[in-house]
């Protein structure tokens, strides 16, 4: 059995950090789910840019990082329900799903990235 | 390909009203206000005990599909937070500004409202009575009808921003050029949103003058825009600051604040000389084209390259992609409204919007009403029940022509702050002082006043003012001597429908004795003049309206049992007679075409066709100023965390965003020796007020952009909350507009930034405004 108490699949989040424009959705979800203190994050938004890194091109990324406090949100998914935050991400840039799946989506979704986390 | 997301469990999302989950009663509804913003998303509360315990993204509602903000995942610091108002509150006259409050009943505080609002009446008129709104509350069609209906006076207003600087100019220039509203199309108005058959992703999206995602404005939520991103749009970004979308976009047009106008005529000069309009759109559905043809003749991209600080060829390139991409929707902000040049910007805007022919098509701009075509906006519906006499006496309605377009039925509110300071001899109408305020849902010295120490000053002396909110706010302890706890947005029935679809908002909690803002009007009309009321409940008005105000053909509790309804929704809507009144095709002008040239405007006195005017603070018009404020002032940019001067009393939001930030160039930074984190004031000749630095390397190393909104509720409320000291309305100016009416600088000033230090720092904006009189120049007065 895995944390998330389904099956022995592994299961993981895929981010497309390409179009996460940054909103604190998935940290403010996760916070309020768990009750978490004012400094703990089960996921936390890291930021490259605004710069211009290659010629007169800008870079701007936003990029979610998953904690050791993240379970991926096993009750809910018990529940039947998604991970809060990919529930209710603004951008809709979250995928849930085994780490098999995610893998092959991940083959043809360029900057992408897929976590597996300590829980899975 | 890109991440959608995955699809949520429809077992356990439903699409009715209510159900239990395990220990839990689910309601469905939409949330709108308080707290505020522009939108209403879909939501589910999970309720306990009577209590809400959670809340969730509505996954059947097509909104905001089943997504949420981080204001709302924080709600119930919203809505219990240990500052809320709990119930009706009086304060000696002689206390204003203390912390001396007497707990009373409803009954007793509507006994004192209709004794003062008889007497003034009587010894005064009725148009003595000023109603306030706040933008973004649900109070905006709630107020006018209660200004109207109950205190019988013709002016209601936005608290003190100048220049109606929000939608108003947009929204009066687009009722004279097109009869309609225009909003760009991201599929909200089909049910089965993107992937809605009829829908076409736009090839571009011109993002002028705002940052949706954070801002939402007018009732528009911005993450649309990313959906269409993701399925292929490129941007033309027009804004002075890099944000996530300027980076991303194909074309970012970095113009200096304020200069739109000229923008925008060089945009349309490029697309005439290169012939790359619509020619078939402009021959059958526009009137003026010549004419606009020889308005931005002289606005040749080079020159507008000087005035607007972008390179030459990116204005071309950008005209070029915006000119030839079909479709191209158009999206523009309250950046447009925000600088003297709004209505004349807003003429140039709307003909680049018509010469491409992107009106009313798919992935275009849409003409927009809203849903059911229900009368909910100040402009319309309600004003049966004052007199002609009575609109005779709307300030400003005299002095600005104007005022007869768009959302017109509003006092205007610069007329209004010299009418209070003049006891009334500066009205364009017949004279009458002002006695009363009713003021719902609105923090103006924290927030929409520009000259903020003026606004107070003002406030402060009108006799008798009742505040309507939900927490303490600087402008309750300011000046109010009632204070009436409004309810959240759950604890209420309403509806929302600006503009589609139509959706409920269902009350489905209680708090203490706050009351809704709907209910709070209906008690007040029913007490001054009953006749006019249609009924006791709050469900008998939003069934007055559904029945005798709209097209809808069921009742509230139909649309709360289904919280969302789509009307059918048609394109192309001028081709088949759906517009005019006369079900002709055309559009609702006299000439049955867009307008591109204005006669009407002519006629009264201003420029029927778009020209360039310079911000009259700025680098050219005040070159002496400029020597001693060196950087160009833009205010006002929205954060994730805030709506407006929201949300800065919630623990873990404000964790997220602890401080005022003002963006400055690094290199900026490095010249005045300054580094990011650093306080610093901001200055120009009226006053000063500190932030924190924040670099922000894309913008123009010229430019800075300061927040708005900031109080610090943890503070003394006898010192206001500190109201004055990081606010950048101290800067700002009344009575300093467009000669259309509209439009004032919150977004193009001048100013310079130093260091705070501990000895330029002992006498705090605060404490000038409170115990020294204020800041001392001279007040600027409309010509
Ligand atoms: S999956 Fe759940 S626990 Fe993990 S980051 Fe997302 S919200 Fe937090
Ligand atoms: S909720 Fe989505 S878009 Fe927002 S910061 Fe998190 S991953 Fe990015
Ligand atoms: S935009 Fe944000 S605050 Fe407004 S209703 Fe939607 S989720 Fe709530």
């Amino acid at each position: 059995m895995s944390a998330n108490g389904l099956d022995n699949q592994k299961y993981g989040l895929l981010i497309n950090y390409d179009f996460c424009t940054g909103c604190h959705s998935c940290e403010m979800a996760c916070k309020k789910e768990f009750g978490l203190a004012q400094d703990q994050f089960g996921i936390k938004v890291a930021q490259y840019g605004p710069v211009q890194n290659s010629g007169k091109k800008w870079e701007f990324f936003y990029m979610p990082m998953l904690t050791d406090l993240c379970t991926l949100c096993a009750p809910r998914v018990a529940e039947g329900k998604l991970p809060t935050c990919v529930h209710h991400c603004q951008a809709k840039v979250m995928q849930y799903g085994t780490i098999d799946d995610l893998a092959e989506q991940l083959k043809v979704t360029p900057k992408s990235v897929l976590f597996a986390p300590k829980c899975c | 390909m890109v991440v959608k997301g995955n699809a949520y469990n429809l077992e356990i999302y439903k699409d009715n009203h209510t159900w239990q989950e395990g220990d839990f009663q689910v309601f469905r509804t939409t949330q709108w206000s308080a707290p505020g913003c522009h939108n209403g998303c879909g939501v589910l509360f999970y309720v306990k005990d009577g209590k809400v315990e959670k809340i969730e993204g509505d996954p059947q509602n097509g909104w905001n599909c089943g997504t949420l903000c981080m204001r709302c995942l924080d709600i119930l610091e919203s809505m219990y937070d240990e500052n809320r108002l709990k119930y009706p509150m009086k304060r000696a006259y002689e206390d204003r500004g203390k912390n001396k409050w007497e707990r009373i009943t409803w009954d007793e505080a509507y006994d004192i409202i209709e004794e003062k609002v008889r007497y003034i009446q009587k010894n005064y008129g009725n148009e003595s009575i000023i109603a306030e709104i706040g933008t973004g509350r649900n109070v905006w069609w709630q107020v006018p009808w209660g200004c109207f209906a109950g205190l019988q006076s013709p002016n209601q207003t936005g608290a003190f921003l100048s220049g109606d600087s929000c939608y108003s100019p947009r929204s009066s220039i687009l009722a004279l050029m097109s009869g309609e509203y225009l909003t760009s199309d991201m599929s909200q108005m089909l049910p089965d949103r993107y992937e809605s058959n009829e829908w076409v992703v736009p090839q571009c999206i011109t993002i002028w003058g705002c940052n949706p995602i954070m801002s939402n404005g007018d009732g528009y939520l911005g993450h649309w825009i990313v959906e269409a991103m993701k399925r292929g749009s490129e941007l033309v970004m027009v804004d002075p600051r890099i944000n996530w979308l300027s980076a991303k976009a194909k074309h970012w047009l970095r113009l200096r604040p304020g200069t739109d106008a000229a923008l925008a005529m060089a945009i349309l000069n490029v697309m005439i000389k290169e012939k790359l309009c619509d020619y078939d759109f402009i021959e059958k559905w526009t009137y003026g084209f010549e004419d606009i043809a020889k308005a931005v003749e002289d606005m040749s991209p080079a020159r507008a390259s000087e005035i607007c600080w972008i390179p030459e060829q990116d204005i071309i390139d950008a005209a070029r992609f915006m000119a030839t991409a079909k479709p191209m929707a158009m999206h523009w902000g309250v950046a447009i409204d925000q600088q003297p040049s709004a209505t004349p910007a807003g003429q140039a805007l709307i003909c680049i919007a018509a010469v491409t022919g992107q009106i009313d098509n798919p992935g275009g701009s849409l003409v927009t009403r809203s849903a059911y075509n229900i009368s909910l906006f100040s402009q319309e519906g309600f004003e049966d029940n004052i007199t002609d006499e009575q609109k005779e006496k709307r300030l400003g309605m005299h002095k600005y022509p104007m005022r007869g377009t768009g959302i017109s039925a509003m006092a205007h509110t610069d007329v209004v702050l010299e009418s209070i300071e003049t006891d009334g001899a500066s009205n364009d109408c017949e004279q009458y002082p002002i006695m009363m305020q009713w003021m719902q849902g609105c923090n103006p010295i924290a927030n929409m006043a520009a000259e903020a120490p003026r606004v107070y000053d003002a406030i402060c002396k009108v006799p008798f003012n009742v505040v309507v909110d939900v927490v303490m706010t600087p402008t309750a302890m300011a000046c109010a001597d009632l204070l009436l706890p409004a309810a959240m947005g759950s604890e209420r029935d309403s509806i929302r429908a600006w503009w589609w679809p139509l959706r409920a908002i269902s009350k489905i909690t209680d708090y203490y004795e706050a009351h809704g803002d709907e209910q709070i009007l209906l008690d007040l009309v029913n007490r001054l003049n009953p006749s006019a009321a249609p009924g006791t409940e709050v469900a008998d008005w939003v069934n007055d309206l559904l029945a005798n105000h709209s097209d809808a053909d069921f009742d509230f509790d139909y649309l709360k049992e289904k919280v969302i309804v789509w009307p059918e929704w048609h394109y192309y809507k001028h081709e088949k007679g759906l517009l005019r009144w006369d079900g002709q095709p055309g559009f609702n002008t006299p000439t049955g075409k867009i307008e591109l040239k204005v006669d009407w405007l002519e006629a009264n006195g201003l420029s029927p066709v778009p020209f360039y005017e310079e911000p009259h603070e700025s680098p050219y018009s005040t070159p002496e100023l400029y020597k001693e404020y060196p950087l160009v002032l833009t205010t006002g940019a929205r954060s994730y965390e805030y709506f407006h001067s929201e949300h800065r009393n919630l623990p873990t939001i404000r964790a997220f965003h602890p401080d005022p930030l003002v963006e400055v160039h690094s290199e900026t930074c490095k010249d005045l020796g300054l580094e990011e984190g650093d306080w610093v004031w901001i200055e120009n000749q009226r006053s000063r007020c500190r932030q924190r630095i924040k670099y922000n390397n894309g913008l123009d190393k010229r430019v800075v952009a300061a927040e708005h909104g900031w109080w610090f509720p943890e503070s003394d409320p006898e010192r206001l909350f500190n109201v004055f000291d990081s606010n950048i309305n101290n800067l700002t100016t009344q009575c300093d507009i467009g000669k259309s009416g509209y439009g004032a600088a919150y977004k193009c000033l001048l100013c310079k930034i130093y260091k705070c230090t501990e000895e330029n720092s002992v006498i705090t904006p605060t404490a000038q405004v409170l115990d020294k009189g204020g800041f001392k120049y001279e007040r600027k007065r409309l010509g």
